[in-house]
């Protein structure tokens, strides 16, 4: 399990770069993992954060596109402006939560 | 009396009040069926349809032939549940009570759903094959192709029956060559997943065959809409993939009945106990089939299973007792690829498909993840079995509602995990 240190932080990931313990997870880390993206954090991108960070501590389980679009109340359009390129996977990572299963 | 409804008369609908109406005592239980349609599909028949393999009466029957004897049956609409209450309201103003309700209604193709896809080219270049009028009107549409570019799409996951567009592409490529129009086709295959398939050995040996058989793959492509004037779909990000004929499979929705009645999540997908197939929301409640959110495919197959665990936890909750029955999650699937060959998986919550024999570890006979002409006929067979042995509620032999990890070639790394 890679070890690497984020905004000061030791912090363990998955092969994928994901965190596999949350509580090391904190504002800074998340802006540098979102640097790792390519991505510097605006209010835009911690209304999404915030909902996944919301809804993932009431279900366990990383919201979908669907689910941010009609609860969270975030277009997809601004989903993909915000995290080019697979957002839900791109904003799950930088949220410090695992990679979005998708269904059999 | 007491009455126990069923909403949904399709696979799992059927199979349940089947199973119940043996087990539940006439004098004591009413099994009460609604669904609102003349008849009953064979939906894996679809597939076959467009390729002229199965014909309109192989896939259909009327539901006086495969609803089973003692239901009260009624060829009616849904308008809501109303959980509190304990009652079902009909679009008429019927009202049925019951004393356990099981939710059976299954998904549906949500086209609407996509920007563009009902437009001018519905049905004429744009099509589906999960419903019966989709399947005709795409078999009506292959008797005039020509050759070109011939798209098949996935929406978004999930999707009821994963493995089948993978099947209609590998049918789709050996009809072609069938025809002599494969050299005029270009096969492209669309899909909002990172791979072929949701799981890695699988998804692995599938990329292997599109492969070989010269079927160009476009991963991680989320849709935004159907471009009809350009005659292209258009993902998120602004990618285009330009079609000839576009294949696609929509969004995959439950029913709207779930919605009037605030009992589904953002996809009308029922909260279910994954385990139990009991309602997260109430303890009468029941769900089956594709209509719950289980994170296992949305098959005819895990109906099925499903269906063995739920008739004993319906017995367990009736006679107050803890719902001792669990489901694994077990799927068990063909996938026809092209030439009378197929290949099986078989899997479930925990564990992958991956390669071995089943049902019976080396005697098989049918082999796993790998393409057999014996795997090919099982799936031909399963229509006799679907309609003779599955719909009446008798168990298949040798297949339980709990997959075996027999004749699998488990990584030594995965067994080490599961133990």
């Amino acid at each position: 399990m890679p070890t690497k240190i984020l905004a000061g932080t030791p912090v363990d990931t998955d092969d994928e770069g994901y965190l596999v313990n949350r509580s090391q997870w904190n504002k800074d880390v998340a802006a540098a993992l979102a640097a790792e993206e390519g991505i510097t954090l605006t209010d835009g991108h911690w209304r999404v954060l915030d909902f996944i960070d919301a809804d993932f501590k009431e279900r366990s389980v990383v919201p979908g596109m669907r689910r941010l679009n009609k609860v969270g109340n975030i277009p997809t359009k601004d989903l993909y402006a915000l995290f080019p390129d697979g957002p839900i996977k791109k904003a799950a990572r930088i949220s410090g939560y695992p990679k979005p299963v998708s269904c059999v | 009396m007491k009455t126990l409804l069923i909403l949904g008369a399709g696979t799992a609908g059927t199979i349940m009040a089947s199973t119940l109406r043996n087990k539940l005592p006439k004098g004591e239980w009413t099994i009460a069926l609604v669904d609102r349609a003349p008849d009953h599909y064979y939906q894996p028949g679809y597939l076959f349809m467009p390729f002229g393999i199965y014909t309109e009466n192989d896939v259909r029957r009327p539901m006086t032939r495969t609803v089973p004897r003692g239901i009260d049956y009624r060829e009616a609409d849904v308008d809501r549940v109303d959980a509190a209450a304990n009652r079902v309201f009909l679009p008429d103003g019927t009202e049925i009570p019951y004393d356990v309700l099981i939710i059976a209604t299954g998904v549906h193709p949500a086209p609407e759903q996509v920007e563009g896809m009902v437009n001018g080219d519905w049905r004429k270049n744009v099509h589906e094959f999960y419903t019966f009028e989709g399947a005709k009107a795409l078999t009506e549409r292959l008797k005039s192709w020509q050759g070109g570019r011939l798209v098949v799409h996935i929406c978004e996951m999930p999707i009821k029956c994963p493995v089948a567009p993978l099947e209609f592409t590998f049918l789709a490529d050996a009809w072609l060559q069938e025809k002599g129009l494969r050299e005029k086709t270009e096969i492209v295959y669309v899909t909002p997943m990172s791979g072929a398939f949701t799981k890695p050995v699988a998804s692995g040996i599938l990329t292997r065959l599109l492969d070989e058989k010269r079927i160009s793959v476009v991963h991680d492509f989320a849709i935004a809409r159907v471009d009809a004037e350009k005659k292209a779909i258009v993902s998120w990000d602004e990618k285009e993939v330009p079609y000839d004929l576009l294949v696609t499979v929509p969004p995959n929705m439950g029913a709207e009945m779930i919605d009037r009645s605030g009992l589904g999540d953002e996809l009308n997908y029922v909260p279910t106990d994954k385990h139990t197939l009991q309602c997260k929301a109430h303890a009468n409640i029941f769900v089956i089939g594709d209509a719950t959110d289980c994170p296992t495919s949305k098959a005819g197959s895990v109906a099925h299973f499903e269906a063995e665990v739920l008739t004993e936890n319906i017995l367990h909750f009736i006679a107050g007792q803890p719902l001792r029955s669990r489901f694994d999650g077990h799927a068990n699937c063909f996938i026809e690829s092209g030439h009378g060959k197929a290949f099986l998986l078989d899997f479930n919550y925990d564990q992958e498909p991956v390669t071995g024999t089943f049902p019976l570890p080396a005697l098989g006979p049918m082999r796993l993840l790998a393409e057999s002409r014996l795997n090919h006929l099982g799936k031909m067979a399963f229509r006799w079995v679907y309609w003779n042995i599955l719909l009446p509620g008798w168990p298949i032999p040798l297949v339980g509602h709990k997959m075996s990890l027999r004749g699998k070639n488990i990584p030594p790394k995965e067994l080490k995990a599961a133990a």
